[in-house]
């Protein structure tokens, strides 16, 4: 079977500049798969040629084992980075995720009956029907990916491109979104996603796709998150612990935790008496 | 009542009105894009490029609208391109490209002093010199403009929202901004002899970022908009000819007094929205 899309030697240069280079990537129906890297990478470059947004300087992009015709892809919907969009916008809910039907529009201004059932179709899929009328600025943090997942799904696309899903919410909101994520994955969604954290990548998505101008590795989270490879990746030194079956990622400080510089710090003060252990989240203050 | 029907007996004053109504509503609907696109300094800067395309198309006996209208089409093109493949950002892509015309309409007229007089009605605009033929150029890019944003809502909605994902989800956003440029270029070339290069940019902005005031919806801001724009053209009209002042200059600082009053009553929502708040808590 041909994958959905495929990448082959693929660069890409910004005037003078090599940003992607030797870029090889197959995309199968039904993976889902992380890109990792640091600022700076060319991770949201990569998703741009894969969007059909550029256009590589060398290499080729297929879909289904073809060249898309005028760099525009159908089968793939984006989720765009939340801090890209106008929340001022005038739009509801219900326009914005209306305009991921705008390949099947009918010519007319207004939505049709089944455009609309389509509409509440996928807002209730994902919990958030309540919303429809609401600005989107209105909205939670959490409500806004949802909102504008709901638009890619509503296109009812063959994979669903997301750039950094969970940057910007709370750690339950990015559990929440992953989760969701992943439920989309066991139901036949293709998903290629851009993120930082690694915890979250190793925890819920099942392949890996490590970037630092080129591909550094590629795989499952226990192959590809190395000390070697993040190494060579982030060009630092990474700890990498498995603990009660979980993949565990973390930057090693360099002599630089606050014990070395703060030898006798002031932790605050315990509210609740009975909890003695200092560990525990339960001070006033954090003074240091 | 009487009033109000005495200067429409003036044959001068019906043109003008009729104008006035449709360039105003005409700016109004097109001014939203522009205003949530960001691009309210293109409106001014592009203006100002036909002037020079206007003085060009006089000096080589060409027809007005067809040497303007491919002068400022060329211009709003070439904007694009400079600010999408060089490092020059769009603002100072208009800077270099509409002054640098503008510069070319004043040195032709300095050389040709003989025609200087009939270019003031361009620079400040002559409401009361529409002519028939004005009339018909301005009914057919209302009717073509109109046209486009009923057929092109959805996907001119998605290119303004975002640009990027737009063409992503299939809205040939190329092929959209072009015609965003053409439908531009010619609402200004209309709109230059009613209200003058100075004015248009006031035109093309006030109304939408009044309506924004009074909505939240898309829909319902073109509208306003497009309500407002020729609400202001006509009594911006009757203002001028009552109190004797230049009409185009009378028309703006109507559509100025009516976004004062939208700020107002915008402050005003906010603050019961925020006592609502307060008592409920």
């Amino acid at each position: 079977m041909q994958p959905i899309i495929e990448l082959r030697n693929v660069g890409l240069r910004y005037a003078e500049r090599l940003v992607l280079d030797q870029i090889n990537i197959h995309l199968h129906h039904g993976q889902f798969a992380a890109l990792v890297g640091p600022s700076g990478a060319g991770k949201t470059s990569l998703l741009r040629l894969i969007l059909g947004l550029h256009a590589p300087s060398h290499g080729q992009i297929l879909t289904h084992g073809k060249h898309p015709v005028d760099g525009q892809i159908p089968t793939i919907a984006y989720v765009p980075q939340l801090e890209t969009v106008d929340w001022n916008f005038p739009v509801t809910v219900e326009q914005v995720v209306a305009m991921g039907l705008v390949r099947q529009a009918n010519p007319w201004p207004w939505l049709r009956k089944s455009e609309r059932q389509a509409v509440q179709a996928v807002l209730a899929q994902l919990e958030i029907e309540h919303l429809a009328k609401q600005h989107i600025r209105n909205l939670s943090g959490g409500q806004q990916q949802r909102v504008f997942l709901a638009r890619a799904l509503v296109a009812k696309p063959a994979m669903l491109v997301l750039d950094e899903p969970t940057t910007g919410i709370d750690p339950r909101l990015a559990e929440s979104i992953l989760h969701l994520l992943a439920e989309l994955n066991q139901q036949g969604m293709t998903i290629l996603m851009t993120t930082h954290d690694l915890n979250a990548a190793a925890a819920h998505v099942p392949w890996i796709i490590c970037l630092n101008q080129t591909i550094i590795a590629q795989g499952t989270p226990e192959a590809v998150f190395t000390p070697a490879v993040l190494e060579q990746t982030y060009h630092s030194d990474m700890v990498v612990v498995q603990h009660e079956g979980m993949l565990l990622i973390q930057q090693r400080p360099h002599g630089h935790s606050y014990r070395d510089l703060i030898p006798n710090p002031i932790i605050g003060e315990v509210l609740n008496p009975a909890m003695e252990n200092p560990s525990e989240p339960a001070f006033r203050t954090a003074e240091l | 009542m009487n009033q109000l029907l005495e200067p429409l007996s003036f044959s001068f004053f019906r043109y003008g009105i009729l104008a006035a109504v449709l360039i105003g509503s005409l700016c109004g609907l097109l001014g939203v894009y522009i205003v949530l696109r960001g691009m309210s300094y293109i409106g001014h800067g592009l203006s100002h490029a036909i002037f020079g395309g206007a003085v060009v198309s006089f000096v080589l006996a060409w027809n007005f609208y067809l040497g303007a209208g491919l002068w400022g089409f060329a211009a709003a093109v070439l904007i694009n391109q400079t600010a999408r493949r060089t490092k020059i950002n769009a603002d100072a892509a208009i800077g270099i490209v509409t002054t640098a015309s503008f510069a070319i309409g004043v040195a032709l007229i300095s050389r040709y002093r003989n025609f200087t007089r009939s270019f003031d009605a361009a620079l400040f605009g002559n409401i009361l010199g529409v002519t028939n033929s004005d009339l018909w150029a301005i009914g057919g890019v209302c009717i073509m403009v109109g046209l486009v944003v009923f057929f092109s809502y959805k996907q001119l909605l998605f290119m303004t929202f975002n640009n990027d994902v737009a063409h992503v989800y299939g809205v040939r956003t190329n092929w959209l901004d072009t015609l965003f440029s053409l439908m531009l270029a010619a609402t200004l070339i209309v709109s230059m002899k009613i209200l003058g290069v100075t004015l248009i940019a006031a035109a093309l902005v006030i109304p939408p970022i009044t309506a924004r005031l009074l909505t939240d919806s898309f829909h319902r801001m073109l509208g306003i908009s497009t309500v407002i724009g020729g609400l202001t053209g006509c009594v911006g009209m009757y203002l001028s000819y009552f109190f004797d002042l230049a009409s185009g200059a009378t028309i703006v600082l109507t559509q100025t007094g009516c976004f004062m009053v939208a700020l107002g009553i915008a402050a005003l929502r906010k603050q019961l929205r925020s006592r609502m708040i307060h008592t409920h808590v």
